[in-house]
């Protein structure tokens, strides 16, 4: 299983805005976007974080798979996370 | 305390002058008086309302030093300047020659001196980066139209078409090349600068030098919004130490003796710096520095008038500056009076 790193340097507003202290770039996520990211944040695994999403919000498995993988792939054209 | 700031130019392509002179007001217990020397009657920080306290026209650097000293001279009779801050590229070297009869006169300053300036110079950047380990783009001085040919032999296209004092243009081919060439030639002159292009994003480094080697403060910042002249009209001071230490380095090898700005590209390819100019002064953009915690044109002051200054060491991150227009209203007669008098 893959897992993914977090830059350093990136801060989480709780109203999901992202502040790369390093470049300079901001971003905005929505809730969902938020979650997985604070999860990356504390060091969860994939597995852990489907889990905390499936709790927390209304979505179909295999929804989730497919937009996790492309919310990562975002995250690595950002130069946000890295893999680990 | 009287101090004399140049380029109060608020215009589109800005001066430092009112940056500086805003965080000077700003520092507690600020009780001097600022004199702003001016090349035209229409530049906006006139007609900022209590930002300084006396306007003089002064002579552009073109029409010589005596012309210039006579002036300064006259000015300092009537007003008493104890110090004076050059802030535009075009007229430091004037006032660096001026700086032994200025300081007859009882002005201070706290400049680079010559030597410093020709370092750093588009002419002479790379050789000082080579020498020093800093990464810069390699470049290549044209000194004459024979020169063009190397151009296809040392780079792959784009590449980036300079001239010695401003001006900067990217071309695509060598086809491209000839214009830019001709035009930077008929305005500057020779050599014209080809720098390789590299690909990515701009950081800039605001710093002030004790002139001793030592760094008494440095901010990064990246710039958010850009105009098509290519000035920073937005930016946010960030976190990066490769930057700060850059700043340290360059300072400490050139003993930089006052304010600089320093213009960084990071590379998309290999995620390096290089560095692509260090200009000899502080930037328009300088008052995001104190508003993040370090009044590095306060600190200039103290520097000029021999006071140890401890070292800046941190910054808040994350500070932003935006630009605005915003049309000021005056009565004619201000800009009368200094059309015709030259002062106010």
């Amino acid at each position: 299983m893959t897992n993914y790193l977090l830059q350093e340097n990136l801060a989480v507003s709780d109203s999901g805005f992202l502040f790369h202290a390093s470049t300079g770039e901001t971003f905005t996520v929505n809730e969902t976007g938020k979650t997985i990211i604070k999860l990356l944040q504390q060091k969860k695994e994939k597995e852990e974080i489907f889990s905390e999403i499936e709790k927390e919000f209304d979505i179909e498995a295999g929804l989730l798979e497919k937009d996790y993988d492309d919310f990562i792939n975002q995250l690595k054209n950002f130069s946000l996370i890295e893999r680990i | 305390m009287n101090i004399a700031v140049t380029g109060l130019n608020a215009t589109d392509n800005p001066g430092p002058g009112i940056p500086v002179i805003r965080s000077l007001k700003e520092q507690r217990k600020f009780t001097g008086k600022i004199t702003g020397l001016i090349y035209d009657s229409l530049e906006p920080g006139i007609y900022m309302d209590d930002l300084v306290d006396n306007y003089y026209h002064i002579p552009y650097p073109s029409s010589g030093l005596d012309n210039l000293m006579e002036r300064i001279s006259y000015i300092h009779k009537k007003k008493k300047l104890d110090l004076i801050i050059p802030t535009l590229d075009s007229e430091l070297y004037g006032f660096v020659k001026l700086q032994p009869k200025l300081k007859k006169l009882g002005i201070r300053t706290f400049l680079p001196t010559l030597e410093q300036l020709n370092i750093r110079g588009k002419d002479k950047l790379f050789d000082f980066c080579k020498a020093n380990n800093i990464n810069v783009p390699k470049n290549i001085l044209i000194q004459s139209q024979n020169d063009l040919e190397k151009i296809e032999k040392q780079f792959k296209f784009p590449v980036v078409v300079k001239g010695i004092f401003y001006e900067a243009y990217i071309a695509q081919s060598f086809e491209e090349v000839l214009p830019y060439f001709n035009k930077l030639k008929s305005k500057w002159g020779y050599p014209i600068i080809i720098q390789e292009y590299i690909k990515g994003d701009e950081f800039n480094v605001v710093a002030l030098g004790d002139g001793e080697g030592g760094t008494t403060g440095a901010v990064a910042m990246r710039k958010l919004y850009i105009t098509d002249k290519g000035k920073g009209w937005a930016g946010i001071t960030i976190k990066e130490n490769t930057l700060i230490d850059m700043a340290h380095q360059i300072i400490e090898k050139t003993e930089w003796c006052s304010g600089l700005e320093l213009e960084f590209m990071k590379s998309k390819e290999t995620g390096e710096f290089y560095l692509l100019e260090i200009n000899p002064r502080l930037p328009a953009w300088v008052y995001l520095a104190p508003q993040a915690g370090q009044n590095l044109p306060a600190a200039l002051v103290k520097l000029a008038y021999g006071k140890k200054v401890k070292p800046f060491t941190t910054y808040e991150i994350g500070k932003i500056f935006v630009r605005c227009s915003w049309d000021l209203i005056t009565d004619i007669k201000k800009f009368e009076t200094i059309a015709t008098l030259g002062e106010w």
